[in-house]
């Protein structure tokens, strides 16, 4: 039985699909969850969630950062904001990750929290200007 | 008696209240059915979040070191009261269902000894509020009177709450705002966010399982209890925006139909006024006509 894939973001449920695979960009690295795998949570990063069927990649979602709950036969992705790879414009990226730039100029590096989700935003935005820089075809 | 001309100009405006009245139901109609789409859209991550967020708190909720937004602070001592309202009126009771219900809370906490600081979300509730309680108004946010609601603007609530709870300006803190029950029901409801209620024991086989975490449980619940109260106060603005405009929708009906039945009075006055008029000097004609 194939895993069931769900992501939903903060305004609405984004995919709820089957899958053969499914990789996302976990906290400590990217990983995978197929079927049976160990339950598990975990914290995302920025990056490129990959869904695979039939041996090729299906879609490919770009998210800001969330998290995930993978059962054996589930995976939930909660996600901060889920764009389809082929939807990310470079503008806005390069836009946010000026902003994040900003916030990393100003943020009191002695306060661990507020530091490292300055940190975790630059490298998301980091992550997206990456992504949508080499997605081809894709005006402003 | 009024004169005919009155009347008439009477009913002329009357007619065009019930114009404007039944044109801003119209436009909350179709806000409504927007917004009400927008608080189910987002009803799937608020569900699975507490989901997962039950799974994790039970790990952690007894140990020494579990995250304050979870535990709370041990002390019930200062209440922050935050009150959901809308920026606009002509909404019949739905302002002040909030207004009064944050009062009668706000009375209670008082007359048991806590301080109470109120954070207003939306521009009635704080101009309620204010007349009672302007000593203990903390600063406000308006809601803007925006179409959509973004979840950036909860989170900014949301943040600001998280900084006044780490600088431990209160211990416990309260939602009032009106559920969407239906179009016709809005119900005032106080929630608590924090300290986190806990969980209802989730007795799904996904429960009992044994969770690995990455990177551990309390990093991921520093992480996830913040993100939650994003989440609870976006729900309850959602809800609130779409009780909202099903309040203005139902109010804005009653409107239009007292405008009808006014117009209809007004109408019948004024034919039985100009039939009187026409009677009267009916009779003056024929009287004159008699005596010569």
């Amino acid at each position: 039985m194939p895993l069931t894939l769900e992501i939903v973001s903060p305004a609405r449920l984004v995919l709820s699909r089957s899958v053969d695979m499914v990789v996302m960009p976990g906290y400590e690295g990217d990983l995978a969850a197929m079927e049976a795998h160990a339950p598990m949570i975990t914290l995302l990063r920025g990056g490129v969630i990959s869904l695979y069927e039939g041996g090729a990649v299906t879609d490919r979602l770009f998210v800001g950062g969330g998290f995930a709950e993978i059962t054996p036969d589930r995976c939930t992705i909660l996600a901060d904001d889920a764009v389809p790879v082929a939807e990310l414009s470079p503008a806005t990226a390069q836009r946010r990750l000026a902003e994040a730039e900003s916030a990393w100029a100003e943020v009191d590096k002695t306060d661990v929290n507020a530091r490292d989700a300055v940190l975790d935003r630059l490298q998301s935005t980091r992550e997206a200007v990456r992504v949508a820089g080499a997605a081809p075809g894709q005006g402003g | 008696m009024a004169s005919l001309k009155d009347l008439r100009g009477r009913i002329n405006s009357v007619k065009s209240t019930r114009k404007i009245t039944s044109a801003m139901k119209m436009v909350a109609a179709s806000k409504l059915r927007r917004a009400q789409a927008a608080a189910e859209a987002a009803r799937p991550y608020a569900e699975r979040m507490s989901a997962m967020l039950s799974r994790l708190a039970g790990n952690v909720a007894g140990t020494p070191g579990a995250p304050r937004l979870l535990v709370g602070t041990g002390k019930d001592q200062i209440h922050l009261v935050i009150a959901m309202t809308a920026d606009r009126g002509l909404a019949g009771a739905f302002n002040s269902g909030v207004g009064r219900q944050a009062r009668t809370l706000v009375r209670r906490l008082l007359s048991e000894g806590k301080t109470v600081k109120i954070l207003a979300v939306g521009r009635k509730g704080r101009d309620y509020l204010k007349r009672e309680f302007a000593s203990n108004m903390g600063e406000d946010l308006a809601m803007g009177g925006r179409k959509t609601i973004e979840f950036s603007e909860a989170r900014d609530v949301a943040d600001r709450v998280f900084a006044m709870f780490e600088r431990g300006e209160f211990d416990v803190a309260t939602v009032v705002y009106n559920q969407f029950k239906s179009v016709i029901a809005q119900i005032p409801t106080e929630m608590q966010i924090i300290p986190l209620p806990p969980p209802k024991a989730a007795a799904d086989e996904g429960a009992r399982a044994v969770y690995e975490f990455e990177p551990d449980e309390e990093t991921i619940l520093l992480r996830l209890l913040p993100q939650n109260l994003a989440i609870q106060i976006y729900r309850a603005m959602l809800e609130s925006n779409a009780g909202f405009y099903g309040a203005q929708m139902t109010s804005m009906d009653n409107a239009t139909r007292n405008a009808g039945d006014m117009i209809n009075r007004l109408t019948q006055n004024y034919n039985r006024t100009r039939q009187a008029n026409i009677t009267r000097e009916l009779i003056e004609i024929i009287s004159g006509a008699e005596a010569l």
